[in-house]
């Protein structure tokens, strides 16, 4: 069933108040989901399984949140990530926005990456298909 | 908490400490519900320390009662091939307190379960009325935790644990897939 941004963002905050008991109040668009909201490892398992139930998606492994990536030593250098892990990362991650982390590609931003409005463009974009 | 649903038995000073929160199951329907009950006795330790003079049963070891019925359900649910743990406690609310006497019943239903770990609801009863609610999450260890090593063999699920569900379904006549078999009293 077609859904709104708003519809959906909704539904993404109400998620992540009951995942991570923050209050609504925090759960803006472009909080991030470890600095900002508190996110640890387990909640990002708990809160695949509650956008899957929430919004009758299937959550393919690895799709939202693309660990192997991520944790991959070979797209570092430096301590930031090189060019062809920036793109591999974008292929895999179409929802995120990276305009912060291309003008510093350090490694520990990366988080950074997961905020929000990554989830309700994910959502969108499963929910929303054509 | 404590061990919160990792191991049967645990050793303290050469005695042999047995972190069973249960004390069977009245119910049990592969992949989607279990339940469980425990008699709370003034012949068990820890009411003395909790608290003197008073005792209630702490509900952290409520939920402990919780995770274990709901992570033997999970467990069983996959054949015991993973080692189911508990990760996060997703709510706990309790509305009354218990005490020596009462019987507990813990009713545990899968939400979702797959290769990563399950998602439980659960209810709460004490002599037959509802008094809480706990939710919980278990993660399969070995699937999602990259580069740690864990023994082969399944050290959550204690014979303990699954002797609790070889009693249950012995002593109903139930096959693991088949249907309750209620025998004719003499």
């Amino acid at each position: 069933m077609p859904m709104n941004r708003e519809e959906i963002f909704h539904t993404v905050q109400e998620t992540l108040v009951d995942a991570l008991g923050v209050d609504e109040e925090e759960v803006t668009s472009e909080a991030t989901l470890k600095g900002d909201l508190g996110a640890e490892s387990i909640d990002f398992l708990d809160i695949v399984f509650r956008l899957e139930k929430g919004f009758n998606i299937k959550i393919p492994r690895g799709e939202l949140f693309p660990e192997d990536l991520l944790n991959n030593p070979e797209y570092v250098e430096g301590g930031k990530m090189t060019s062809a892990g920036m793109e591999k990362l974008k292929a895999a991650m179409p929802h995120a926005d990276f305009s912060k982390l291309e003008e510093d590609p350090d490694v520990s931003r990366m988080p950074d990456l997961f905020t929000v409005d990554t989830l309700v463009r994910y959502v969108d974009s499963k929910v929303n298909a054509a | 908490m404590g061990r919160s649903f990792l191991a049967g038995r645990a050793a303290a000073g050469g005695t042999t400490v047995r972190w069973i929160w249960i004390d069977g199951f009245v119910e049990f329907q592969s992949g989607h519900r279990a339940v469980a009950v425990k008699n709370v006795s003034l012949a068990e330790e820890h009411l003395h320390d909790c608290y003197p003079g008073l005792p209630i049963m702490p509900p952290p070891l409520m939920i402990e009662g919780m995770a274990q019925t709901a992570g033997i359900l999970v467990g069983e649910a996959r054949g015991f091939a993973e080692k189911v743990i508990l990760a996060k406690i997703r709510q706990a609310r309790f509305e009354r307190r218990v005490v020596p006497g009462d019987r507990l019943r813990y009713q545990a239903d899968i939400e979702v379960i797959n290769e990563a770990g399950a998602a439980t609801k659960g209810e709460v009863f004490c002599n037959d009325r509802p008094i809480g609610r706990v939710d919980l999450f278990f993660s399969h260890v070995d699937q999602n935790v990259s580069g740690l090593q864990f023994p082969e063999e399944n050290f959550v699920f204690t014979e303990q644990f699954k002797g609790l569900l070889a009693s249950f379904r012995q002593g109903l006549g139930q096959s693991k897939d088949g249907p309750k078999k209620e025998e004719p009293l003499p």
